[in-house]
Formats: structure tokens, C-alpha cells, sequence
């Protein structure tokens, strides 16, 4: 039976909760849609914030390279160190840079680079809108006339998709470093036969398909801190919330995109 | 002390409100509001926290879409300008928030420059020199021109925020609790320079209180928010001089004789 008379609020009190829940989460896909959506328009549209476009590729980049380079020469080596037991039962420690420059460049440099920039940077970025939320600065640039979703959030999206990639090749080449040191200390391997190998297992279809992905996984970590940061609640509580959910998303995000790379490159290698 | 006087003509409204309607799901905070503020007039908002008074300003900013109601800014109806119209307007409009709002990851310089280099074209660096030295000196903050926000007091970070707005020379200032965390002297400076902006840059002002000193140093008119309306107009001593308990209250506690 209809109930005309029945307000907007009491109907929506009356469903059941999963439905309540259900509308929520296409609520929300409707709103993530329109942030994401938003940036392709205002991203080709002048004025540039070129300055603005470098100062945060500045920060992804350059403030990320110590941890970066730890973290990748530290794979390097724990995985060399790792693979040689099972390798050596076969008799096949010499293919060691050949199983290392593979596991790096196809899956290990993109995610490793992706996991600490989500949560060294998508946090920082996811906190950072925030706060600007919560302290009316964000509200303070659109009173001025000024769009602060192409300061803020274009600029911010665009540093990730352009500099994490760039990181992505240096985690390569530090994980390949750290691996050759293990190498060479165990199997007394030359500098020139490592690079030998590791050139000679991997192909321009591994590297490509991995710079590719991690713009990709560059795109998602800016954008996931933004929209987290930017539609932050009120309070010191929402700061703190959207930095987590920002490092939390992103992870979750990216793991969901290194899978369906992998079935696209897959394909694209016929199997 | 004494109240402000300063004569107002009552036939140029720069802002008009009728019947402005605004709630938060449950709860109502304005309730059809009618207003009207005059050019070169300081009006002073008062009411109790929650009342919807920085909603009121918002509003007319465009922060916040009103529910029922219309607000004409300057002859336009901000409900219904598009973003870009809506920007041409925002130029027109000085919004001096709460916190100041100041950008902290920028020094004063890059935060006085922000609004002028982003909605003035053609302007050269001298040009852009010039206006951040003459706004900070009308603050009376030349000093900090290279510091960092977080480097200021309270009061000068309000003065910066007042600044910011000032440089690109708006026709309104809309203050949100402009003197609310400051100690006494600093928030006489403050109404001190709300007064100078009104008469240098011969703005018209609204000015969003509680402190019934700044109310009355600052207002030409009073216009005290209750219950969602405007159920009190005039100047200071009109407003208050009622039997109004709520009126009463706000008056004892702020122990002006």
C-alpha cells in the first residue's frame, strides 16, 4: 500500500538496513565518480599551477628517495638470499640474477614503490587536505575566487601519476644493486655477467608493462588521499581518519590493479 | 564606552536577504531571515553559538546553498550564478574566517599574493610587491612579511587574514568572529582596524560576534539572531534596551555597564 503522506526521512527510516547500507555505497561510488571525473575536466583546462605542479612532485620524489632506497635494496637482498636454498637444489644458483631481474621488474619494484608511497605519501597527502579542510583554508581559496580543487587536488594527483613511475625504475635499479651485493658475496658473480643476465631474462613487454601500472598506481594513491582529504569531517578526528583510510584505500586499491595487470599482461604474452 | 555613530545611507543595499531558510537534517537554524545591509555600513550579527550566524555569512559567500530564500549580493542573486559568476562576485567579497584560515604551508607573502596573482592578470612583479607592502602596512604587520604562519600570534594571524582579504580590494567584508581566542588590547587593535577598513577602503561590513565590545566599537547597526530570526534591529542601545531575558542575558554576561 502507498504511503503518500510519508516523509522523505521516515521512508528511508523504514527500509531495512542493507538496503539503507546498499544505497549508502552507491551514494558514495556516485560521489568518488564525480571527484574522479572532475579531475579530467579541470586537468587540460588553464590556468596551469605549474609551480605548484613541480613543488609536489618535489615532495613525492625527492622525500620519498631514502626510504625508497632502503626498502628496494633491502628486497634486493632478502629475496637473492631467499631464492638461493630452492635454486640450489637444482644446481641453479647461477640463474639467481636472471629469477631476480624478473621478480623485480614485473611485480616486485612496482608494488614495493606503490605500498611505500601509499603509505608515506597518500597519508601524508590524505592528512595534509585534510587539515586544510578542518581549518577553513580550503573554504579560504574558494572565497577568494580561486578553484582549490586544481590546486590542491589536480596538482597533488598529477606529482603521483608522473614521479611514481620515475621511482618505480629507481627501486629497479636499487633492488637489482642490493641483489647483485648478495650475488656477489655468495657467488662471486662479475658486475658485468649480473648485468648480462638480468638484461638477458627480462624483456621490454616486463618494463613497459610495469612503468605503465604504476602510473596507474600513482593515479589511485593521489587521488585516494585527496578524496579522502578533501571530504574530510570536521575535527581533528577526520584528519586523522582520512590519513588512515587514504594508506588503507590506496593499499587495498593497488593490490586489486597489480592483479588485473596481471591478467592483461598475461594475455598480451599469449598465456 | 562609546557607541558608533556614523551616518548610513538607507537606500543603497548592497545585500538584501528575504525569507532565508536554512537546516542542518533535524535542526533548524535559520528560520526566514530578513535582512538588509546598507553601503559603507558596519552591521554587527549577534547570537548565541549554534545560532546559524556563520551559516548567514556562508551563505552569502556561496559556501553553503540556502534551502528556501534568496540572497542578492551586489544585484545578483548568489543562489543562481553560475561558478564563474559566482567568482566574479567572490572578488567583490572580503570573508575574514574565524582562524584566519591562513595557508600554512606558505609564507605571508605567498599567502597575500595567492588571491592577487590567481584573479589579477598582466600584473608585474613590482605590481605584486607593491600590493602585498601596502596591505601589510595598512595591517600594521610589514615585519612578518617572510614569516610562516605558525611563526604569529593570534591577532597578527588575524590581521594577515584581514590583509589577504584586503588585496583584492572587495566592496564587502564579511567577518566571522573576528576577535573570538584574542586577548582584550589585541581585540580593541582588531576593531580598531575593522573601523579603518570601513572608512580607507569604504566597505560595507557584516560582522559575526558574540563580544558585545567589538559589537558596540565596531556596529553601526545590531542586529541580534534569535530563535532563526532577526527579532532585534537598531543600534546597540536600541537592541539591548528591552526586558528580553535572552537580550538581558547576553548583556549581563558580558558585563558592559
Amino acid at each position: 500500500m502507498s504511503k503518500p503522506n510519508t516523509k522523505p526521512d521516515e521512508a528511508e527510516a523504514e527500509k531495512p538496513v542493507i538496503t539503507r547500507r546498499l544505497d549508502q555505497v552507491f551514494l558514495d561510488l556516485n560521489d568518488v565518480a564525480q571527484f574522479v571525473a572532475r579531475f579530467f575536466r579541470e586537468v587540460f583546462v588553464p590556468p596551469y599551477e605549474g609551480k605548484e605542479i613541480i613543488r609536489q612532485c618535489y615532495a613525492v620524489g625527492y622525500k620519498s628517495l631514502g626510504l625508497i632506497s632502503l626498502t628496494g635494496f633491502i628486497t634486493g637482498i632478502v629475496f637473492t638470499n631467499q631464492s638461493r636454498p630452492s635454486l640450489a637444489e637444482f644446481g641453479a644458483t647461477s640463474w639467481l640474477p636472471s629469477l631476480i631481474a624478473i621478480a623485480l621488474v614485473r611485480a616486485l619494484a612496482p608494488l614495493v614503490t606503490a605500498l611505500i608511497a601509499s603509505g608515506k605519501v597518500g597519508s601524508n597527502i590524505g592528512a595534509e587536505l585534510g587539515s586544510m579542510r578542518v581549518t577553513e583554508q580550503i573554504d579560504a581559496m574558494e572565497v577568494s575566487a580561486t578553484n582549490p580543487y586544481k590546486f590542491l587536488v589536480v596538482t597533488r594527483v598529477l606529482a603521483t601519476t608522473l614521479t611514481i613511475p620515475v621511482l618505480t625504475l629507481y627501486t629497479m635499479f636499487v633492488g637489482l644493486m642490493g641483489a647483485f651485493v648478495n650475488v656477489t658475496a655468495n657467488e662471486q658473480t662479475s658486475f658485468p655477467s649480473f648485468i648480462q643476465e638480468v638484461f638477458g631474462a627480462i624483456t621490454y613487454l616486463d618494463l613497459f608493462s610495469s612503468v605503465i601500472k604504476s602510473f596507474f598506481f600513482g593515479f589511485t594513491i593521489g587521488m585516494v588521499g585527496s578524496y579522502k582529504g578533501y571530504n574530510s569531517s570536521k575535527g581533528t578526528e577526520g584528519v586523522g581518519k582520512a590519513a588512515n583510510a587514504s594508506v588503507v584505500t590506496s593499499m587495498f586499491l593497488v593490490f586489486i590493479e597489480e592483479l588485473l595487470a596481471l591478467q592483461i599482461v598475461s594475455a598480451l604474452r599469449g598465456g | 564606552m562609546e557607541e558608533k555613530h556614523k551616518e548610513i545611507d538607507r537606500g543603497n543595499a548592497v545585500i538584501q536577504i528575504k525569507g532565508l531558510k536554512k537546516s542542518f537534517g533535524d535542526l533548524h537554524v535559520l528560520r526566514g531571515v530578513d535582512l538588509d545591509i546598507f553601503k559603507g555600513e558596519n552591521l554587527v550579527v549577534l547570537g548565541r553559538s549554534g545560532t546559524g550566524k556563520s551559516v548567514l555569512i556562508k551563505i552569502i559567500a556561496g559556501l553553503l546553498k540556502p534551502d528556501a530564500g534568496s540572497v542578492n549580493v551586489l544585484g545578483d542573486d548568489v543562489a543562481s550564478l553560475k561558478p564563474k559568476e559566482l567568482d566574479q562576485l567572490r572578488l567583490k567579497i572580503g570573508f575574514s574566517f574565524q582562524n584566519s584560515a591562513l595557508y600554512d604551508s606558505m609564507t605571508v607573502r605567498e599567502n597575500l599574493e595567492f588571491p592577487l596573482v590567481r584573479n589579477v592578470r598582466d600584473l608585474s612583479r613590482a605590481d605584486i610587491d607593491a600590493a602585498v607592502e601596502e596591505v601589510l602596512e595598512n595591517v600594521g604587520l610589514s615585519q612578518t612579511i617572510n614569516q610562516m604562519p605558525s611563526e604569529l600570534s593570534g591577532g597578527q594571524r588575524k590581521r594577515i587574514g584581514i590583509a589577504r582579504t584586503l588585496i583584492l580590494k572587495p566592496e564587502i567584508m564579511l567577518y566571522d568572529e573576528p576577535t573570538a581566542g584574542l586577548d582584550p588590547i589585541t581585540s580593541i587593535d582588531i576593531n580598531n582596524l575593522i573601523n579603518e577598513v570601513q572608512e580607507r577602503n569604504h566597505t560595507s561590513s557584516i560582522i559575526i560576534t558574540h563580544d558585545l565590545t567589538c559589537a558596540k566599537m565596531t556596529g553601526d547597526r545590531v542586529a541580534m539572531l534569535l530563535d532563526g530570526r532577526f527579532e532585534r534591529q537598531g543600534t546597540f542601545d536600541e537592541v539591548f534596551n528591552t526586558d528580553d531575558e535572552r537580550v538581558k542575558a547576553f548583556y549581563d554576561y558580558n558585563f558592559i555597564q
